[in-house]
């Protein structure tokens, strides 16, 4: 465990010091010659138990898959998912892309901006809530989305958006409802408008 | 978590339309559908027993002949892919799930992933023993984690039933899966970016030559698919090379899981044959646009925007349609501009999202998508810019294309382009009067 100065001894338990098993189980996974490609894993899982990944713990992953720290490293800062600082117990992540855009997620943004008074890439002092505002997540037609962790939340209106944070305040987070978007009660309308200039929606009488 | 979701009450698809016979998408939505109980009793695995029962060659000709082509978005014939893989020589191949679904607009693959590991996994053992695979990978996008749940148990479901491990389904064969989670990057979803990141690198693109089937996952042989197509191989195994030709069009065969999103009243994913038209897509399905519309993005960000218009509600969405009218047919991910949006700042939001996913290996889309492109947007939407930073924005694309290292740059260009070629007249209002024809914000509902 290097730093700058060169001379201090490690102060940190390491991570995988008492989880031995699930780190043989993921080194298992790949092949020998492949024993690089868990840098990916082991990183997730210092990130989830602690929030960030910290410098004790790129050099304690480098050490196990025999790499340099500058290597893990330089994967980990490739990826937008890994933190070198710890987030907040609520990781809020807001989709601003185009179709998220569209449904109103400019506004979801700046909405929460201001609730929790945070600006993008910020955590609160209590630790409570992260802000970060990510590209595309895969939920386009069940916009806008808020990613709270590893959880997709969708079709967040302000009034849920609202009752999601005042959940996460009393710790009461509820589970995530799938929502599927689409519809399969579709019935086609003999003689709706379906022109490009007619009124919109006049092809809606499902 | 993950367990605690709960379901939705009714499967959502487009099958309640007698004109579509919905296969690939006819399980998302249906309570416990990403069981392996589910799975086998709606015949589960039976295709992989056929095709298990033919020999390798039999199975690339048979998807060859169906016509599938790729649905990643590039549409690369699948079969002629598969064919592509060198003699067995005794290295390990591999057989590779792109599973890294990022181009905005695009969401089919995760439906799939949550509500239907197990097609994904019967698809890619087909393909394994068509290619002659041991060994397959699934990187999935690190955001998916419902997916890559669901997709954790579904395999350890099929390697506790002998569906994957040693001699799988009672055969010789075997094959088992590698799960592997991404960690929020676009460019993964490029073959070669998306190999050096599951071997623990920097996900930065390969020089090609040498493809895949040569030298891809640690250098040896691979071949790689996108989930849906997996999918589809499972159907056309089932049921036959000529049951999947005989739908869609002259170079586009088979079933698609088209998505629409954008203000329409019913944004979702469709299956529907290939070659299907946007009318039948926006208006019979998702119910028809929820205010006036301007434009279409047919099939994911990267793919040219066309105008709203009778003649573009009319064209089916196939591939050499889509190539004829300047534009691509992608994942299928349609996105419908509404008039009320300002199409420069619409653009503005995508080059935002191809400069964030830059990997910065190459200059053109460091310097161009990355850095100038985006700036040359914030001016024009802060009002300071001229018909000079036009022609300076329309030079900068044009000169994006087709000299990047990898498919990102153009995906960004691509878009730009097309926005001029349809919509010049915002960009020169803009530049012209310091405003946007279009300046409302988008409301977001209460």
């Amino acid at each position: 465990m290097s730093t700058s100065r060169g001379h201090e001894l490690p102060t940190v338990t390491p991570f995988f010091a008492d989880k031995q098993d699930l780190l043989a189980r993921i080194l298992s996974r790949y092949p020998d010659y492949g024993r690089r490609s868990a840098v990916m894993p082991l990183l997730w899982e210092v990130q989830r138990a602690e929030r960030h990944v910290s410098r004790a713990r790129v050099d304690e992953i480098a050490e196990i898959l025999g790499l340099h720290a500058t290597e893990v490293k330089g994967v980990m800062s490739f990826y937008s998912t890994y933190h070198e600082h710890p987030v907040g117990a609520y990781h809020l992540q807001v989709c601003r892309t185009l179709s998220c855009s569209l449904a109103g997620a400019d506004e979801l943004a700046a909405f929460l901006e201001e609730e929790l008074d945070l600006v993008n890439g910020e955590t609160d002092a209590e630790g409570r809530f992260s802000l970060q505002f990510v590209e595309c997540l895969g939920s386009c037609g069940t916009a806008p989305v808020l990613q709270v962790n590893d959880s997709y939340f969708e079709r967040v209106s302000r009034s849920r958006c609202r009752a999601l944070l005042d959940a996460m305040r009393r710790d009461a987070l509820p589970a995530p409802t799938v929502e599927r978007g689409g519809d399969n009660e579709v019935v086609r309308v003999e003689g709706a408008d379906r022109s490009a200039t007619g009124e919109a929606g006049e092809g809606d009488r499902a | 978590m993950t367990d605690a979701v709960t379901e939705a009450p009714k499967p959502i698809t487009s099958r309640s339309d007698p004109r579509f016979e919905v296969t690939l998408y006819a399980h998302v939505g249906a309570p416990g559908s990403h069981t392996l109980a589910y799975y086998r009793a709606h015949g589960g695995y039976d295709a992989a027993r056929k095709a298990l029962g033919m020999t390798p060659a039999e199975v690339v000709d048979e998807v060859k002949a169906s016509g599938l082509r790729g649905r990643g978005g590039a549409g690369f014939p699948t079969g002629v892919k598969w064919s592509f893989m060198p003699p067995v020589d005794g290295r390990q191949r591999f057989l590779v799930c792109n599973a890294d679904e990022s181009e905005p607009g695009s969401f089919k693959d995760r439906y799939l992933l949550e509500d239907d590991p197990h097609q994904l996994i019967e698809g890619m053992l087909i393909g394994g023993w068509a290619i002659q695979a041991t060994l397959g990978v699934v990187y999935v996008r690190g955001e998916y984690h419902h997916a890559h749940e669901r997709l954790r148990v579904a395999l350890d479901e099929a390697r506790a039933e002998g569906i994957l491990g040693t001699g799988v389904l009672g055969s010789d064969f075997d094959f088992d899966l590698i799960l592997h989670r991404g960690a929020g990057a676009y460019i993964c979803g490029e073959e070669t970016s998306l190999m050096n990141s599951f071997e623990g690198l920097r996900a930065t693109p390969r020089l090609k030559p040498p493809f895949p089937a040569q030298a891809g996952v640690y250098g040896l042989p691979s071949t790689i698919n996108n989930v849906e197509s997996f999918c589809a191989a499972v159907h056309i195994v089932a049921r036959g090379a000529a049951w999947h030709a005989a739908m869609g069009t002259d170079d586009s065969k088979g079933m698609k899981l088209y998505q629409v999103s954008g203000p329409v009243r019913r944004p979702g994913v469709y299956e529907m044959p290939m070659g299907a038209r946007f009318r039948e897509l926006i208006f019979d399905l998702a119910g028809g646009p929820s205010e006036r519309a301007k434009a279409i993005i047919p099939g994911g960000s990267s793919t040219p925007m066309l105008p709203w218009s009778d003649a573009t509600l009319d064209l089916p969405m196939d591939y050499g349609t889509m190539a004829k009218h300047n534009s691509m047919l992608g994942t299928g991910g349609v996105i419908v501009i509404p008039e009320q949006k300002c199409i420069v700042d619409a653009i503005y939001n995508l080059v935002r999202f191809y400069g964030h996913e830059s990997c910065g290996k190459c200059t053109p889309c460091r310097e161009g998508v990355a850095t100038w492109l985006p700036k040359m947007y914030r001016k024009l939407l802060a009002g300071q810019g001229t018909r000079d930073d036009l022609a300076v924005m329309e030079d900068m694309v044009k000169n994006m294309r087709g000299t990047a290292f990898c498919p990102l740059a153009d995906a960004c260009a691509m878009p730009v382009q097309a926005s001029f070629r349809h919509f010049r007249h915002e960009y020169e209002h803009l530049a012209d009067t310091g405003t946007s024809r279009y300046p409302r914000r988008r409301e977001w509902a209460e």
